[in-house]
C-alpha cells in the first residue's frame, strides 16, 4: 500500500505518469486546475492500488508529485 | 622597506601591478602590443597558488573573467584593439550583471588589424563600446609607466567597490616604453564581496547573478541604479591633469600618451609666451564634462590632439555644446610615426595666431 | 507505519517554477541533477552556469547558487569559476544549441584543459526556446521552421555528434550520452550524472552528459509520441551508451 501526494496545481497533463504507473492508479482529473489543465489525479476507486513505488514522481516533468509514501 | 624605482616596460609594470593588487585570477589570449602581460603572469600567478589560464580566444577570455569576477575574487584580462572588439558581447553581459573585473586594452592601429603602432583609436571602443545595451565600461587612461601601475590599482578598487567592469586603456607606446616607476604597495582599502558574490549556498539562500529579467520595471531599475553608479564613480573617482590651465587662452586636451608630448610642447609655448595650457582626462568613462565646460568657459579655445581621427573630440565638443561658443580646433594622427614635440607645438603656434589674432590683434601675446 | 520513499530534492527551491512547456524533458533532467547534488552532499557549495536557451531561467527552480552566461559561453564562465574557487563544484546545464553550434569552441576547449566542471547538455534537435529552428543536432530529413522541407545534408550539413567528440578530448573523464524515455532510462541517466560530477570531484577531468530529451511543442508531437521518437530514429543516429569511462577505472 502506498501513497502520493501530488500538487495538482504544478501538472501540466503531460499525462507520462498515468502511462508510467504500473497499477494504473491514475488518471486525468475532470476540472482544471490553475494553470488551465486537466491534472493527473488518482482514480477514486484505486487509492488501495498505489504501491508507493514512486514511478510517477521519478518520470513527472513538473515535479507535481511531491512526495511518495509506502 | 621603500621599493627603489626601477626601469620597468609598461607592460610588465600593468602585469605586476595586477599582481600588487591582489588579482587572484587572469584569462587572455596574446595579441602585440600587450603579450608580454600574459607571458609574465603565466609563471607568476601559478607560483602564488592564483589562476592563469590561456584562453583559447578573446571571446572565451572575456566570460571566464564575468566567471570568476562572480566569485568575488579580483580579475582581470589584457588585449588590444580587434582583440578587445571580440570581447564587447562579454563585457555587455559583465556590466548588466554588476560583475566587478578588471581590463587592460593596449590599444594598436586599426582598423582590422592595422599594425602594431601606438594608436588612440580604441577611445570609442572603450567609452561607447560595442555590446548591446545602456551601460558604461569605467575607463582610466595612463599616460606613463607610473601610472599604467598606480591606475591599475585604481581599477581594481573601483571595480570592486562599484560592482563595475574597469577598463585600463593604454597603448603600444605605453605597453612597449620602458622608463623608471616604482611598483608600490596596492594602496586601497580591500572591499568586502562576501553579500553578493557567488560562493555556494551554504547556510544562506541562494543567489543568482544574471542580465536578464521579465520584469520590465525591474529591468528598468537596474539599468537606471547601475546609471546612478557612474555618477557616484565620476563624483568620487575622477582623476585628471591640469597643466597651465590658469590665464591660459587656449587650451590643449588630450590623452594618454600623446598628452605627454603635447604637455612637452604646452612647456615650449609657455617659454615662447603663448598663453597655453593643457587639459589631460585620466578618468574618460563617465566624461568629465563639468570641468571641460568650466574650462573652456575661461578659454578662447580648444585644440584637441589625438592619435585618432577625433574621437574624444566627440566628447569635448558635447560638453561644451550650449554652454559656451569657443572654436574647438583638432590635430590627429591615426597611425604612424608618433607625433614630436615640434610637431605640436608648430600646431599650438598656428592655432594660436588663427583665433587669438583674430580675436585680440597681434597684441595680445 | 507508512515511510517516505520520495521526496522534492533539497536542490530544487521550495518556491521552484518549472518554466519549460508541458512534457518536455527538461524538467526531468533538472530534477535528476538536483537529486546527484543531494546525494552527493554538495549542493552548498555548488555553482551551476545557465545558458541562454530554454534553461536560461535555472535560477527558478535549481537551489544553489547560479551565474548566467551569454549564448554558448558557459563553459568559458565555468572555467573562470572553478580556477577561482576550485574547492567549488561547477556545473553547466546548456542545450545543443549553446553547447554544439554557437559555444563548440568553448566546451572542446574546457574539456581538452580537463577543466574540473561537469556539463550536462540537452539534445533535443532544435532551438527550442526561439521556436524550433534546425539546430546543429537536427537529424537528416527533420522538418522545423528552418528547414521546411527536412533537413537536407547538401544544403545545411549533417547532425553533430558530440559525444563521439568528446570521448577523443584527453580532458574528459566520463563522457555518455542518455535517454529519459521511461523509468530505466530515467534510472540509468542517473547513475550517469552522478558518475559525471564524481569525474570532477575526484578531479580526474570533465563530466559530460548527454540527455535525449524530447521537445514535444516543437516537434509537435504529444509527450508520448516524443519518447518514441528518442526511442527511435534519434536513438539510431545519437547511440545512446557510456563512451568514454575514467571514473569507474580510477575506482
Amino acid at each position: 500500500m502506498g501513497r502520493i501526494v501530488l500538487n495538482r496545481d504544478k501538472c501540466k497533463a503531460c499525462y507520462l505518469c498515468i502511462d508510467a504507473c504500473p497499477n494504473k492508479v491514475l488518471e486525468p482529473d475532470e476540472n482544471v486546475n490553475k494553470l488551465g489543465y486537466y491534472p493527473t489525479r488518482v482514480s477514486l476507486n484505486k487509492e488501495d492500488k498505489c504501491v508507493g513505488c514512486a514511478i510517477c514522481a521519478r518520470v513527472c516533468p513538473d515535479m507535481a508529485i511531491e512526495k511518495v509514501y509506502r | 622597506m621603500k621599493k627603489e624605482k626601477e626601469l620597468l616596460k609598461g607592460n610588465y609594470a600593468i602585469a605586476q601591478a595586477a599582481v600588487e593588487a591582489g588579482c587572484q585570477s587572469y584569462f587572455g589570449y596574446p595579441i602585440t602590443p600587450q603579450s608580454e602581460i600574459g607571458e609574465y603572469l603565466s609563471t607568476k600567478m601559478p607560483e602564488l597558488g592564483r589562476a592563469f589560464v590561456a584562453a583559447e580566444s578573446e571571446v572565451a577570455a572575456i566570460n571566464m573573467l564575468l566567471g570568476a569576477g562572480s566569485t568575488g575574487v579580483k580579475a582581470m584580462t589584457s588585449s588590444s584593439s580587434c582583440a578587445v572588439a571580440l570581447m564587447q558581447e562579454g563585457l555587455s553581459f559583465i556590466a548588466g550583471d554588476e560583475i566587478p573585473c578588471v581590463l587592460v586594452s593596449v590599444m594598436r592601429a586599426g582598423p582590422g588589424l592595422g599594425y602594431i603602432y601606438a594608436s588612440q583609436g580604441d577611445y570609442f571602443q572603450a567609452t561607447k563600446g560595442g555590446g548591446n545595451g545602456d551601460y558604461k565600461i569605467v575607463t582610466f587612461a595612463p599616460a606613463s609607466v607610473q601610472e599604467c601601475i598606480d591606475l591599475t590599482y585604481k581599477c581594481f578598487y573601483v571595480s570592486q567597490k562599484y560592482r563595475t567592469p574597469v577598463c585600463l586603456l593604454a597603448d603600444g607606446m605605453l605597453g612597449q616604453m620602458m622608463e623608471p616607476a616604482v611598483v608600490g604597495k596596492y594602496p586601497y582599502e580591500e572591499i568586502d564581496q562576501s553579500s553578493w558574490a557567488l560562493t555556494g549556498a551554504d547556510n544562506r539562500e541562494p543567489r543568482h547573478i544574471a542580465s536578464i529579467e521579465r520584469e520590465e520595471e525591474t529591468l528598468r531599475k537596474r539599468v537606471v541604479k547601475i546609471f546612478e553608479k557612474y555618477n557616484q564613480i565620476l563624483k568620487n573617482e575622477n582623476l585628471f591633469e591640469k597643466y597651465e590651465t590658469e590665464g591660459a587662452k587656449i587650451v590643449i586636451t588630450a590623452f594618454g600618451s600623446i598628452a605627454r608630448i603635447a604637455k612637452a610642447a604646452v612647456k615650449m609655448a609657455r617659454k615662447n609666451g603663448l598663453k597655453v595650457g593643457l587639459f589631460r582626462p585620466i578618468l574618460l568613462n563617465p566624461f568629465p564634462e563639468k570641468i571641460v565646460q568650466e574650462i573652456a568657459q575661461k578659454v578662447d579655445g580648444i585644440l584637441d590632439i589625438e592619435l585618432n581621427c577625433g574621437q574624444m573630440l566627440q566628447d569635448i565638443k558635447a560638453s561644451i555644446a550650449g554652454v559656451v561658443a569657443i572654436p574647438i580646433k583638432f590635430y590627429g594622427r591615426p597611425a604612424g610615426v608618433m607625433m614630436t614635440v615640434e610637431e605640436i607645438y608648430e600646431q599650438i603656434e598656428n592655432v594660436y595666431k588663427e583665433i587669438i589674432e583674430k580675436k585680440y590683434g597681434t597684441a595680445c601675446i | 507505519m507508512e515511510q517516505l520513499v520520495y521526496k522534492k530534492p533539497d536542490s530544487i527551491r521550495d518556491d521552484f517554477k518549472i518554466t519549460f512547456c508541458p512534457g518536455c524533458d527538461h524538467g526531468i533532467a533538472v530534477r535528476l541533477v538536483a537529486e546527484v547534488l543531494d546525494e552527493l552532499s554538495v549542493r552548498e557549495k555548488t555553482i551551476g552556469i545557465a545558458s541562454v536557451g530554454c534553461s536560461v531561467f535555472s535560477y527558478d527552480f535549481f537551489n544553489v547558487d547560479i551565474v548566467e552566461a551569454a549564448h554558448g559561453r558557459s563553459l568559458a564562465v565555468a572555467t573562470g569559476v572553478k580556477r577561482s574557487k576550485p574547492d567549488k563544484v561547477v556545473f553547466t546545464y546548456q542545450g545543443d544549441g549553446d553547447l554544439a553550434s554557437i559555444g563548440l569552441g568553448e566546451t572542446i576547449h574546457a574539456m581538452t584543459r580537463g577543466e574540473k566542471v561537469t556539463t550536462i547538455c540537452i539534445n533535443n534537435t532544435t532551438y527550442g526556446m526561439t521556436g524550433g529552428q534546425a539546430g546543429p543536432t537536427t537529424l537528416i530529413g527533420q522538418v522545423t521552421t528552418t528547414t521546411t522541407k527536412g533537413r537536407d545534408p547538401q544544403l545545411s550539413g549533417y547532425p553533430l555528434k558530440v559525444c563521439e567528440i568528446l570521448k577523443e578530448v584527453d580532458g574528459t573523464a566520463f563522457v555518455a550520452r542518455v535517454t529519459l524515455d521511461s523509468p530505466a532510462a530515467i534510472l540509468n541517466a542517473k547513475k550517469c550524472i552522478k558518475k559525471a560530477f564524481e569525474a570532477q570531484i575526484k578531479g580526474l577531468g570533465t563530466g559530460f552528459i548527454e540527455i535525449l530529451a524530447t521537445c514535444p511543442t516543437n516537434w509537435k508531437m504529444t509527450p508520448q509520441q516524443a519518447h518514441e521518437r528518442v526511442r527511435g530514429e534519434m536513438s539510431e543516429v545519437f547511440k545512446p551508451g557510456i563512451y568514454k569511462d575514467r571514473v569507474s577505472e580510477a575506482i
